[in-house]
């Protein structure tokens, strides 16, 4: 037998042990878009790195060119995020965000945390991204002046309540996105740029007055050729910005979006070679052969970078060169859009003309198209475009493969549809493309790939994006995408609805609220007219919304319409799959009796309801009633003191409680009271899609408080309410909105937060989705801090439920014979 | 035509519809905003819908179940969707619905 092995000897040959031995070190310092594809390309690749992730932000990887839909409300942080903390931990990274590196030792091949930790690499990557530059003007470092580059700068905008002021210095992509995120939030924005015209280093002068005018139509007040000269504050924060005319511009916050500087500093501190960036070799080495540099914060061959298409062409490149495979960064020209809602721009290439050029433009003033391409030699050098831009890729592609043009001169400028003398067709446009053209420019998707992963069962915009890239980063070339879905799929492919309320406008849901304020429109017929719909009367899907619109805004003027409302609401019950409904009566807070419930038993005898059903919202559903019995069970049902419970409304439906205090050991306060005192309050409103509440009587919450729109825990000091849950298609926890002393303050709260979220979202958002666009933190400032604000906001809500706190089943009964046919053929026949 | 009085224009709701009942089947009577009258079989082609508790709009209407979007004059299913459901000729005299009684079944005229 042999000798027992000594302990060290069997340590030495554990598995884990052995598996330290062979991975290797790999420290990342930066977590942006670039160190985030370096990543995936490298667990692609199946190789197994020690990953360690550095980030000065306190959080990882997230979309930062969709900053600005963020900005404007249209996406919320979560939808940015690209690596979760799930993602990096499947994948076995080591996360220390909220962390910097502050030095680097080649020789010991170490780096050093701020707190202190010394870490060993084999190889390390640069990927620091750029500084944002801020113009060193007096009163630069006040309070309220910032720039445009991550999250918290965001959120600081974000935090501009409708009516303040605010100042953008630099009229280039960021200052504008800037600019239109907060003027789309009713901030009053002014943008200083020091040239003649907007995004000059992207567009001539046409295009650019083109651009400034759809911004002074957004309402931002632009000043071209303005030099600033001094910023002035009060108590350490920003007051004005001077422009050395003498003009002053009050501020709350002033942006500077001025341009970006690559963040070199560790690297000059390390000792490589650095001059605008860190210089680096066509396999992404630095002049250290153990450190790669990627991102922002490179220079290649003269070249530094400011636009996600390259970074993400050398995040593949390096990381290849840690798998030891042989790639080479090749830069390639680059095509910019404006993120900015309203305002299509597209540019590429060199369009400032000059010798030897010559020009093709296509105007139409009354459109605001203006489309211009740069020809040298029979080829495209340059493409400028305004208003319209769907065949920008195109033109784009020609450049870029240097297509003789020569052929197809006279038509050019009209798009791919007018090659070859097919019809006008925008999907024959994109049919035509050649494989190899060019569709998402941010991660270099060609249409070959696409059409192929639609092919191999990607057959929605979602799996696209997960699959190819296509359409994933700033999402300007999402039309096409769809296009070519459509050209490939054919009748198979349903296109997501478009942002419009529906085919019968123009305009977005947030666009028609506001004007039908604004407007003072209080009837539909004049939302019709003034707001030019294009049919007659709406249809399904619009009519529905204007209606809660304007009973919403009008609650005294407008009256509401049943024939623009869905059966259910229409009916005052659901309606089945067999055309019957079903019937559910109030519970107040899910406290019943004797004589309710004999009633209910009573009614389902009288009336043969096939099926008699405990509902999840704590009271009684009497499914399979014949729709022109309706009125007859109601108005048994109200004999006995019942009336709807609206389990069909976009409204209030329940609000469950617990036994509380009145009964069990731990409970607190009266939940259920509370609960009953809401019901009371609410019941009968409209909202913009339904609205559930319940109240817990102490934390452990049996009433399932904290998935609902409006949730009330109660606790020895008092109550607190939470908003913004729901436990359907998304499971989402509430978040705090205020804890308060009496339950007067938490009926009031709950009113007022219910009046918000009636005022403000978009028809069949449900509470947790508005909150979401528009921040926690905005709500709290109306209805947490200021109590006026919230006073207010209960006088309107009682003003409209001094209409609409009725029993529509009691009104109703009245109209028993509209729920009967209107004659009866087969009787007369039988007669 | 054997024309038979249902009713006045004024018992359905303005962009609304009632139900007849005829040896033919349910009915859908339908009273646009414009005050023109249609009658058109009251179940949908898709899955059994009753068309008479759908949204009208314009000269359409739209299914309660799943929206399909009708063609009261035509009877066809709108957009994507391929459908048809009957229709039935309907007059109207000084505000009373008259429906054509032998193309809902009905062999003798009142
Ligand atoms: C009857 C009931 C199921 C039951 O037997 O318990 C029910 C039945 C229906 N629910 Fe529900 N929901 C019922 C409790 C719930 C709950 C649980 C709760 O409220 O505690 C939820 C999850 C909680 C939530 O809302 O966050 C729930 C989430 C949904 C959803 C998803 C909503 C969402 O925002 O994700 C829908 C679809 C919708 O509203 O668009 C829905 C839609 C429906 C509809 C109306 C579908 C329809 O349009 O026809 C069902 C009608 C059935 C019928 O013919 O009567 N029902 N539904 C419950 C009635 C409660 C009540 O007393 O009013
Ligand atoms: C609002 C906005 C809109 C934009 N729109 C577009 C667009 O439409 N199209 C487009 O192509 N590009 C756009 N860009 C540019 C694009 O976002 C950048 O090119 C890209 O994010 C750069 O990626 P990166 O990985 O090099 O750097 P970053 O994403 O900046 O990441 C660098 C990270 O490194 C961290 N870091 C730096 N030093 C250290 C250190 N010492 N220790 C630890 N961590 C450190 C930083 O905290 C930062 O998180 C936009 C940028 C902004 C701000
Ligand atoms: S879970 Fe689905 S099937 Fe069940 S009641 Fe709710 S909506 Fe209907
Ligand atoms: S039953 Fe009419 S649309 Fe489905």
């Amino acid at each position: 037998m042999a000798q027992n092995p000594n302990p060290r000897q069997l340590m030495q040959s554990l598995p884990w042990q052995r598996s330290e031995k062979m991975t290797k070190k790999l420290i990342i310092i930066g977590a942006g878009m670039a160190a985030g594809r370096m990543l995936e390309h490298l667990y692609d690749a199946g190789k197994d790195w020690d990953v360690t992730l550095f980030n000065g932000e306190p959080r990882g990887t997230y979309n930062r060119i969709m900053l600005s839909p963020v900005l404007s409300g249209d996406k919320t942080y979560a939808e940015i995020e690209t690596h979760d903390a799930d993602w990096y931990a499947e994948n076995g990274v080591t996360c220390r965000f909220g962390e910097h590196v502050v030095a680097v030792d080649r020789a010991a091949q170490t780096v050093t945390a701020d707190n202190g930790d010394v870490l060993g690499y084999d190889k390390l990557v640069f990927a620091t991204g750029s500084n944002p530059f801020i113009i060193p003007l007096p009163g630069h470092d006040l309070e309220g002046v910032i720039a445009y580059r991550d999250l918290e700068d965001t959120e600081r905008m974000m935090s501009l309540t409708e009516g303040q002021k605010a100042v953008v210095i630099g009229g280039g992509l960021l200052g504008l996105e800037a600019a239109a995120g907060m003027a789309a939030r009713g901030v009053d924005v002014t943008v200083v740029h020091i040239m003649g015209h907007l995004m000059e280093r992207q567009l001539d002068e046409a295009a650019g007055y083109l651009l400034r005018k759809a911004l002074v139509d957004k309402g931002i007040t632009v000043k071209c050729a303005a030099n600033s000269k001094e910023i002035t504050g009060e108590n350490g924060h920003v007051k004005a910005l001077m422009l050395d005319d003498g003009t002053e511009l009050p501020c709350d916050l002033l942006v500077m979006a001025v341009g970006i500087r690559p963040s070199t500093q560790l690297g000059k501190d390390t000792g490589l070679a650095v001059g605008r960036g860190i210089h680096v070799d066509d396999q992404m080495l630095t002049s250290d052969e153990n450190i790669l540099a990627i991102g922002e914060c490179v220079e290649h061959d003269g070249a530094v970078f400011g636009l996600v298409a390259p970074l993400f062409d050398q995040a593949k490149v390096a990381a290849a060169t840690l798998d030891g495979t042989a790639a080479q960064f090749v830069q390639k020209e680059i095509s910019t859009k404006l993120k900015v809602t309203g305002c299509d721009l597209f540019s590429a290439g060199d369009f400032e003309g000059g010798e030897g050029t010559e020009d093709i433009i296509f105007r139409d003033p009354a459109r605001g198209v203006y489309k211009r391409l740069v020809i040298r030699d029979d080829k495209i050098i340059g493409v400028v475009m305004y208003g319209d831009t769907a065949d920008g890729s195109w033109f784009f592609g020609l450049m870029k493969d240097g297509t003789d043009i020569a052929e197809m001169r006279d038509t050019l400028i009209f798009g791919p549809a007018y090659q070859g003398g097919s019809a006008v067709d925008p999907l024959s446009a994109v049919a035509a493309l050649p494989d190899d053209a060019e569709i998402c420019g941010c991660n270099g998707v060609c249409k070959g790939t696409i059409v192929e992963a639609i092919q191999g069962g990607a057959q929605d915009l979602p799996s696209l994006k997960a699959s190819t890239k296509a359409s994933a980063s700033c999402g300007t070339c999402t039309g096409l995408v769809e296009q070519l879905l459509e050209v490939t799929l054919g009748d198979e492919y349903a296109a997501p609805e478009a942002q419009t309320v529906c085919g019968c406008t123009d305009l977005s849901h947030e666009d028609l609220r506001l004007l039908i304020k604004s407007k003072e429109l209080k009837s539909q017929p004049a939302v019709w007219q003034e707001l030019g719909w294009n049919t007659p009367n709406g249809c399904h899907t619009c009519r529905p919304a204007v209606n809660f619109y304007l009973l919403a805004d009008w609650p005294v003027e407008y009256q509401d319409d049943p024939q623009s409302r869905f059966v259910n609401e229409r009916k005052h019950a659901n309606i089945q799959k067999d055309g019957t409904f079903s019937v559910v009566p109030r519970m107040w807070g899910g406290i019943t009796n004797a004589t309710e419930l004999r009633a209910i038993a009573d009614a389902a005898d009288k009336y043969n309801v096939p099926t008699v059903k405990v509902t999840g919202g704590q009271r009684i559903d009497l499914l399979g009633v014949k729709g022109e019995d309706l009125p007859y069970i109601w108005n048994d049902l109200n004999k006995a003191g019942m009336v709807s419970g609206h389990a069909y409304s976009k409204g209030l439906r329940t609000v469950k409680t617990c036994v509380g205090s009145d009964h069990c050991r731990f409970g607190t306060q009266d939940s259920t009271g509370l609960g009953i005192k809401l019901e009371r309050a609410l019941w009968g409103s409209w909202t913009p899609h339904k609205v559930k509440l319940a109240v817990s009587g102490c934390p452990r919450n049996c009433a399932e408080a904290t998935c609902k729109d409006v949730g009330v825990i109660c606790v020895d000091s008092g109550y607190q309410v939470s908003v913004g849950g729901a436990a359907g298609m998304d499971l989402k926890e509430t978040e705090h909105l205020a804890a308060v002393a009496t339950e007067e303050e938490a009926l009031e709260l709950s009113i007022a937060f219910i009046q918000l979220y009636r005022e403000h979202a978009k028809y069949l958002d449900r509470a947790y989705k508005w909150v979401a666009k528009v921040g926690l933190d905005w709500v709290k400032e109306r209805v947490v801090d200021d109590l006026e604000n919230r006073r207010a906001l209960v006088e309107r809500f009682e003003l409209s439920q001094s209409i609409y706190r009725k029993d529509p089943w009691a009104e109703e009964a009245e109209n028993a014979a509209k729920y009967a046919p209107i004659a009866d053929l087969t009787l007369e026949a039988a007669e | 035509m054997s024309w038979i009085d249902i009713g006045h224009i004024d018992d359905i709701p303005l962009r609304g519809a009632r139900v007849l009942k005829t040896p033919a089947g349910c009915v859908a009577v339908f009273r646009t905003a414009e005050n023109e009258a249609f009658a058109a079989s009251d179940r949908c082609p898709h899955k059994g819908g009753p068309l008479s508790e759908g949204i009208v709009h314009g000269q359409s209407v739209t299914c309660p179940l799943h929206n399909w979007v009708f063609d009261l004059n035509t009877g066809a299913a709108q957009g994507a969707d391929e459908g048809q459901i009957a229709t039935y000729p309907l007059r109207l005299e000084a505000g009373r619905i008259l429906i054509d009684g032998a193309s809902v079944g009905q062999r003798s005229a009142a």
